[in-house]
């Protein structure tokens, strides 16, 4: 069962061609994954998923029982703004048609709380954000996206900034939430994250879906395939770092 | 001063709107330095003169043609903004300029002696009349109302408006709002501490604000209250020394900030003594 389809989408920006002509679905509880170069159209593509973004052409149709979670970059807001974890987490919940004086129900405060023990932040809930690690940043914007119960959760580029360990905590904390909800995830950190994925999608203009991706498949086959080109260049480039590293 | 402020009524106009003036400051500075709306307020500030100046010219009461021109001007940025990719600060200053220059022009192609026009530029707190005093308390109560009940999803929108807009809020609503609001309190200021210093008065408290606090209601309160001691400590240093009071204000703020400043950096210095 498909609980997005993407037909034929296409979307520009003005005269510059962002997306054309993409095509996938995604499976109810899968983890997939959004691979590509900077500039290749990943969060065009998440964003119109979204509804923030017009297409110019083409469908995108999200299963009407879905709910969608959303994780932004870490660049997209301000980090010096005042405001406090648990103001960031409570403000999933706010109704979306603008309600006078509108306060926190004691089941949304109880909820919130629930999801950040859960997420293991509940201890920082008063501190100001700017005073996060990237990691718990994530953990943060990755609560608020919970407020609203999604089915779907849509995650960009949440490792970004955040240290290896933290990585494989927010992986994995992910595939735990993958138990009851979809996860979308755009990642530049292929290597590390393969291992958690049902599919990939490759995105560059276009769309490239591997069905069945094999762990360790990318190293041996060598063929023409974005996705195996895309992923052995980030392991060597890894690679190339790590011995620059130690010699 | 204290008799003063007992015997004449523009003494009390003053101090009122002093007050009246600190409220706005604390919320709408607050939200104009969040929401990085320093340079349009700036901008909306010196388009209303082109306002100020047509009132004279049409005889009507300039402070209206301010309101009007200043209105005008922060529904357009906004709304270019939205459709064009030109820069807002290009766009914001096209408005500032323009502003200036038609204030200039009608004020000369305004029969009869040219009106003194330091007043609007520089603020004249003791000039304040019963019927400015009124508008300006209507117009804080608005402020006060319209941020206050929904203060929960201005908290979101400076925060983070892309999350907003895909919470199914009506972003442009509230922008809108916004927009309406600042173009106000700008003009509410105009009479206190002039054009020219009405962006200094919305940005110096909250920047203090910000140094001692990390959460956005109280960042208003306390740039309320900072407002007020510079904007009574403005007039009283004016009163005695008799010196004009807009900039005596402005710079009774800015020495505040920087006295902040300094104060924050012993007092950090010293914690981390008693830490070592």
């Amino acid at each position: 069962m498909s609980v997005i389809t993407v037909k034929h989408l296409n979307v520009n920006y003005d005269q510059i061609v962002a997306l054309t002509d993409v095509d996938f679905e995604v499976k109810d509880k899968e983890f997939l994954g959004i691979i590509g170069p900077n500039g290749g159209g990943k969060t065009t593509l998440v964003k119109a998923i979204l509804g923030l973004l017009e297409p110019k052409s083409g469908s995108i149709v999200v299963e009407n029982a879905q709910i969608l979670g959303y994780v932004p970059q870490m660049t997209t807001f301000d980090r010096q703004f005042p405001i406090s974890v648990k103001e960031v987490i409570l403000m999933g919940h706010l109704p979306r048609h603008i309600k006078i004086a509108y306060k926190c129900s004691p089941h949304e405060k109880a909820h919130a709380k629930t999801v950040m023990e859960r997420l293991g932040i509940y201890q920082l809930r008063d501190r100001q954000i700017g005073q996060l690690s990237g990691g718990q940043m994530q953990r943060v914007l990755i609560a608020r996206a919970l407020m609203n119960h999604p089915t779907i959760l849509i995650l960009d580029e949440p490792t970004a900034g955040v240290d290896e360990l933290a990585k494989e905590d927010i992986y994995k904390m992910l595939q735990e939430l993958n138990r009851t909800i979809t996860i979308l995830i755009i990642s530049h950190d292929t290597a590390n994250l393969m291992g958690f994925l049902n599919r990939v999608i490759y995105i560059n203009k276009t769309a490239h879906m591997h069905e069945h991706h094999n762990e360790g498949q990318a190293f041996s086959t060598g063929d023409s395939c974005p996705i195996d080109w895309f992923i052995q260049g980030e392991v060597i480039q890894k690679e190339l770092l790590e011995t620059k590293g130690e010699s | 001063m204290l008799d003063a402020i007992l015997n004449y009524n523009y003494m009390q106009h003053a101090v009122i709107a002093a007050l009246l003036s600190s409220i706005i400051c604390g919320i709408m500075g607050t939200i104009i330095v969040e929401k990085r709306l320093v340079s349009m307020s700036g901008g909306i500030a010196h388009a209303s003169f082109g306002g100020i100046g047509a009132g004279y010219f049409l005889g009507v009461e300039p402070i209206l043609g301010g309101l009007v021109f200043a209105t005008i001007t922060s529904l357009s940025v906004g709304q270019i903004k939205r459709k064009t990719n030109t820069n807002a600060d290009a766009i914001i200053s096209m408005f500032w300029s323009a502003g200036m220059a038609l204030g200039i022009l009608f004020i000369a192609l305004t029969p009869g002696y040219p009106p003194d026009m330091t007043s609007y530029l520089f603020g004249d707190i003791l000039a304040v009349n019963n019927l400015y005093l009124k508008v300006m308390i209507g117009l804080t109560i608005l402020i006060v109302f319209v941020i206050g009940l929904f203060f929960s999803y201005w908290k979101l929108y400076l925060f983070d408006e892309e999350y907003a807009k895909i919470m199914g809020i009506k972003v442009l609503i509230l922008e809108i709002i916004l927009y309406i609001l600042i173009a106000l309190s700008i003009v509410i200021l105009i009479k206190v501490v002039g054009v020219i210093l009405s962006i200094a008065m919305l940005t110096i408290p909250p920047a203090i604000a910000k140094l001692f606090t990390h959460n956005l209601k109280w960042m208003m309160a306390v740039s309320g209250i900072l407002g007020a001691v510079f904007g009574l400590g403005g007039l009283t240093l004016s009163y005695y020394i008799n010196i004009p009071s807009g900039a005596t204000i402005i710079l009774v703020a800015i020495t505040g900030y920087f006295v902040s400043i300094l104060g924050k950096s012993i007092f950090i210095r010293r914690n981390d003594q008693i830490v070592e």
